[in-house]
């Protein structure tokens, strides 16, 4: 069991199993979505003095970050106890392409070249990583919620806004992937 | 302890998160390059069962655990918010290949870099919270 639990999961137990994740939180009496946590986050920060959007109680979101803690948790148990010994299964057109970019795959799950520790202390490197991060936070509370809140929670429930949104979000991914990032690599 | 439950349910999250190789920055870009169905199947895998998950739950008014018939909020039926919010999220989302449950499970995972990635994302919080008054909804 262990061992087959080790192997990367196909993409249908995957999803079912983030159906069921999504479920589980219903029967809970709650919402998945990830990004609501940052919101919090910049709450118990402080951010609720100066800014109304963060001035909420955010003990009613103490679940979402237990939900949070425990996903850090799922990280640590599968690269410990549930490790793949196997490289990442990459479309060769991908490696190839990649390749283009100056970006070598490594077959580990994120390239070692952008998440090392040469990328990021380098100007260069911490600058993306932070702006991404930016871009990520400022469109998920714009947009009003994440992959899981509008992609999974918001398209289950058939919200054509929700569909708007991950139409935007490919808008964003595609022009990030094909335009922009052959300009900074 | 109450709390524990949510703490399994993510528990659980991260471990399919990381196992589907979903916080993959390979895989996002594989994905964004039309090059591999894997998201495409996990996404719509995950869509197609929660749509009949819902569907189910609101037909039998299931309760939840409080004994409340769970009940749906529909989103605001407004657009410039999801485009252009949405595609703000697709360029971070392409440049780090992690949206934001990711980004954890990553550091979880052992990629410390990613602690920037969730920085720079606690900082697009709270900018908007600042701007949220002075932009199209």
């Amino acid at each position: 069991m262990l061992e087959l639990l080790k192997q990367p999961w196909p993409w249908y137990i995957s999803g079912a199993a983030i159906a069921f994740i999504m479920i589980l939180l219903l029967v809970y009496g709650k919402s998945f979505g990830v990004s609501a946590n940052l919101r919090t986050l910049c709450t118990i920060a402080g951010a609720g003095k100066k800014v109304k959007f963060f001035d909420f109680d955010w003990k009613t979101q103490k679940w979402n970050l237990l939900f949070l803690l425990g996903s850090i948790l799922g990280g640590v148990v599968a690269s410990t106890l549930l490790k793949s010994d196997e490289p990442l299964q990459l479309s060769a057109a991908t490696i190839s392409d990649l390749k283009e970019l100056g970006i070598a795959f490594d077959g580990g799950l994120n390239p070692s070249q952008l998440f090392g520790p040469d990328f990021i202390t380098s100007p260069k490197g911490f600058l993306i990583l932070l702006i991404g991060g930016i871009l990520v936070g400022f469109g998920a509370r714009y947009a009003g919620g994440c992959t899981s809140g509008h992609a999974i929670s918001g398209l289950s429930n058939l919200q054509i806004p929700s569909l708007v949104a991950v139409v935007g979000f490919f808008i964003g991914g595609l022009i990030m992937t094909h335009f922009i990032l052959p300009l900074i690599f | 302890m109450k709390g524990l439950k949510f703490i399994i349910a993510g528990l659980l999250f991260g471990i399919i998160m990381a196992k589907s190789e979903a916080i993959s920055w390979y895989r996002i870009q594989e994905m964004f390059r039309f090059q591999s169905f894997h998201m495409y199947g996990i996404i719509g895998a995950a869509v197609v069962l929660g749509v009949v998950a819902v569907y189910l739950i609101k037909k039998f008014k299931i309760r939840d655990i409080q004994g409340n018939v769970i009940a749906f909020q529909d989103k605001d039926r407004t657009w410039p918010r999801y485009i252009i919010g949405g595609t703000i999220f697709g360029l971070g989302w392409a440049l780090t290949g992690a949206c934001p449950g990711p980004m954890f499970v990553n550091v979880g995972y052992g990629y410390w870099a990613m602690l920037v990635v969730i920085f720079g994302a606690l900082m697009g919080t709270y900018f908007y919270g600042l701007l949220k008054d002075k932009i199209p909804h």
